[in-house]
C-alpha cells in the first residue's frame, strides 16, 4: 500500500508549468530518490507535498487520506517532515532549542529532552547544542536542518539536497544516517549527489520539465538512455 | 529554582518591601509603574515573544478601562466583577481585532492595528453622552473599593497594583518557558520553518494577540480602578506608542524588561521634567542612545552581555 499517492500533479507559475501531470507513488518503507537537471521541477514537486505551495491541478493523497488542499501544519502533523533546500532553520536560537522544537509536537515533557540529545547525537552535533545556531558551519547547519526533520519521526521523511555543501566525509556520515533511518521511515529525497543516490536509493524518479521521465531501480535508471540523455550527460 | 524565577520572586520580594519603605512621591510612582509595565508585559507579549508590532494597544487597554468603567458609573457593579469583565471585553476586541487583522503582517498589520485604535477612540467620542469620553469620568470613591479594601488609599493600592503585577510577571515568567511560549518564538524567529514543524501559526498568532489584548485590558480595568479616573485620552495614539518605547528600552522579549523599561522611562521623563520644559526631548535622546548601544533595550543587553540564561 503507497504512504504517498500523487494523481495527475500540476503546477503552473504563470505560463510555465514547473511540474505537470506527476503520477507518483511511495511504498512504506522505501527510499525514493528524485533526481533531475536544475530547474526540472523537484522542489516545486515536494514542496507542494508538504503544502508549501499549493497545487494547480491534480490530487495528492498521504497516509491513506486526500490532503491536496490541507494547509501544510496539518499534513505534517499526519506525519510529513519536510527539510529546506536552502537551509531554514532558528539562527538566533540554539542547536538545542532548535531540535527541541521539531521535537516537542511529537514527544511529553517526560520524554522531551531525552528525545532532543539523541536526536542531537544521531546527527553528531551533541557537542554543539548550546551553540547559536547561526553561527555554525554551513555543513553544520544542514545537520540541524536534517535533525529536525529526524526529530520529528515522520512517517515520509523529505530531504531536499541534503549533502549539497557538505564535506565528503559528512556525506559519508549522512549517508550511514539516512540508511539506519530508512529502516523505520520512508524517505523522499532530492539529491544531485549520484553517489549518494546510487548508495541509498531503492528505486529513482526522475524528472525533466516537470515531467517523470523515467522511474525504476537504480540500475535500470543508470542504464537508461532516455536518463542518460536528459541527465547523466550520456 | 531556576535562577531566571529567583530573580523574578526577587523582584516582587524587593517591590513588596518598598511599598513601606518608599517616600509618598516614589511610592505613588511605583504604582503607576507596576500597572504600566502590566500593560508593557501585555504589548511584550506579542511585540517580544510574538514578533508582531501592534500599533493600537490603547484600544485594548481602553476596551478594559471602560469595561470596568461604564459597569461601575451605570449599573454599580462591584469591583470584583467590574474589573474582570474589563478584562473579557479586552479579550472579546482582541479577538475581533486579531481575526481581521492576522489576514495581514507586517507593516500592514502595523497600519491595520493602528487604524482598528483609531476607530475606537473615536467610537468612545462618538458615545459622548455616555462615555464622557472628551473630558472623563471619575470612578467614585465609594466604588473603587475590592474585597473590602478601599483602593484610593496609596498602601492598598500599592499592593493592589502589586498583586497584579506579581500575577502577570510570574504568567508570564511561565508562559516563555512554556512549549507555547518556545513556539512562539519560533513564529518570531522564522515563520515558515514553525508552519513546517506543524505548528498552527495563523492560530498561535491569533491566541497571543488576544492575551496580550486581555493583559493591557487588565491593565487598563485596574489603571481606571485604581487611579480613579476613566477617558478617551487612554485610546489615543501615545499611548498606543508607550507600551512600544516601554518594551524597546526595557528589552522586548525578556520577561523583566517591560517593568525595567516603564520604570526607566517614567523616571527619565520625570527628572528631565524638573530640568526642562522639553522633557520629551530628552526621552526621544535616550532612545536614540538605546538604539545606538543597546538595540535589544538594557535587559535584552544584560542578556547579551552576563546573564545568557534571561528569560
Amino acid at each position: 500500500m503507497s504512504l504517498l499517492l500523487t494523481e495527475g500533479l500540476g503546477r503552473r507559475f504563470g505560463g510555465l508549468e514547473a511540474v505537470r501531470d506527476v503520477d507518483l507513488a511511495l511504498r512504506e518503507g522505501e527510499v525514493r530518490a528524485l533526481i533531475g537537471p536544475n530547474g526540472a521541477g523537484k522542489t516545486t514537486l515536494v514542496s507542494m507535498l508538504c503544502g508549501r505551495i499549493a497545487a494547480s491541478s491534480g490530487r495528492i493523497h498521504f497516509a491513506g487520506r486526500e490532503v491536496t488542499r490541507l494547509p501544510a501544519h496539518r499534513r505534517i502533523r499526519m506525519g510529513m517532515a519536510y527539510t529546506f533546500q536552502i537551509t531554514s532553520i532558528f539562527a538566533e536560537l540554539t542547536v538545542r532549542e532548535n531540535v527541541r522544537l521539531a521535537v516537542q509536537r511529537v514527544a511529553d515533557d517526560a520524554a522531551l529532552e531525552l528525545r532532543v540529545a539523541e536526536t542531537l547525537a544521531c546527527v553528531g552535533l551533541e557537542g554543539r547544542a548550546d551553540q547559536r545556531a547561526g553561527d555554525l558551519a554551513y555543513g553544520h547547519q544542514r545537520l540541524v536542518e536534517v535533525a529536525m526533520g529526524l526529530g520529528q519521526a515522520p512517517r515520509l521523511l523529505i530531504l531536499d539536497e541534503p549533502t549539497q555543501g557538505l564535506s565528503d566525509g559528512e556525506v559519508a556520515g549522512f549517508v550511514a544516517l539516512i540508511r539506519a533511518v530508512a529502516r523505520e521511515t520512508t524517505v523522499l529525497l532530492i539529491e544531485h549527489n549520484i553517489d549518494v543516490v546510487m548508495a541509498l536509493a531503492d528505486r529513482i524518479t526522475v524528472l525533466n520539465f516537470g515531467r517523470v521521465i523515467a522511474e525504476g531501480a537504480p540500475a535500470e535508471i543508470r542504464a537508461d538512455p532516455v536518463v542518460q540523455e536528459a541527465y547523466l550527460g550520456g | 529554582m531556576s535562577r531566571a524565577l529567583v530573580l523574578h520572586l526577587g523582584l516582587i520580594a524587593v517591590l513588596f518591601a518598598a511599598a513601606f519603605l518608599l517616600p509618598a512621591y516614589h511610592h505613588g510612582n511605583l504604582a503607576r509603574i507596576m500597572v504600566l509595565a502590566v500593560y508593557a508585559m501585555g504589548y511584550n507579549i506579542l511585540f517580544g515573544y510574538a514578533g508582531l508590532l501592534s500599533l493600537g494597544h490603547a484600544m485594548f487597554f481602553a476596551a478594559g478601562m471602560y469595561g470596568m468603567g461604564l459597569t461601575v458609573r451605570y449599573w454599580d457593579w462591584p469591583m470584583i466583577l467590574a474589573l474582570p469583565f474589563g478584562t473579557l471585553a479586552a479579550a472579546a476586541l482582541a479577538l475581533l481585532v486579531a481575526v481581521l487583522a492576522l489576514r495581514t503582517a507586517g507593516v500592514a498589520f502595523m497600519i491595520v492595528t493602528l487604524m482598528f485604535s483609531q476607530a475606537g477612540f473615536l467610537v468612545i467620542l462618538y458615545f459622548n453622552p455616555i462615555t464622557r469620553g472628551d473630558e472623563g469620568f471619575v470612578i467614585p470613591q465609594a466604588a473603587r473599593r475590592l474585597a473590602g479594601l478601599d483602593l484610593s488609599d496609596p498602601m492598598n493600592r500599592y499592593l493592589a497594583a502589586l498583586v497584579l503585577f506579581s500575577v502577570v510577571l510570574l504568567a508570564c515568567h511561565r508562559l516563555v518557558l512554556s512549549r507555547l511560549g518556545r513556539v512562539l518564538v519560533a513564529i518570531r524567529e522564522n515563520e515558515e520553518r514553525a508552519r513546517l514543524l506543524g505548528y498552527d501559526v495563523w492560530a498561535h498568532k491569533l491566541g497571543a494577540v488576544v492575551l496580550s489584548g486581555s493583559v493591557a485590558g487588565a491593565a487598563g480595568a485596574a489603571y481606571g480602578a485604581l487611579f480613579g479616573s476613566v477617558g478617551a485620552s487612554f485610546a489615543e495614539v501615545p499611548f498606543s506608542i508607550l507600551p512600544l518605547l516601554y518594551v524597546l528600552a526595557g528589552g522586548a522579549g525578556t520577561v523583566i524588561g517591560p517593568f525595567v523599561g516603564t520604570a526607566f522611562m517614567f523616571y527619565l521623563r520625570d527628572l528631565a521634567g524638573t530640568v526642562t520644559d522639553a522633557h520629551m526631548l530628552v526621552a526621544g535622546a535616550a532612545l536614540i542612545a538605546l538604539t545606538l548601544f543597546a538595540r535589544r533595550g538594557l535587559m535584552g543587553l544584560v542578556r547579551a552581555r552576563w546573564a545568557g540564561w534571561l528569560p
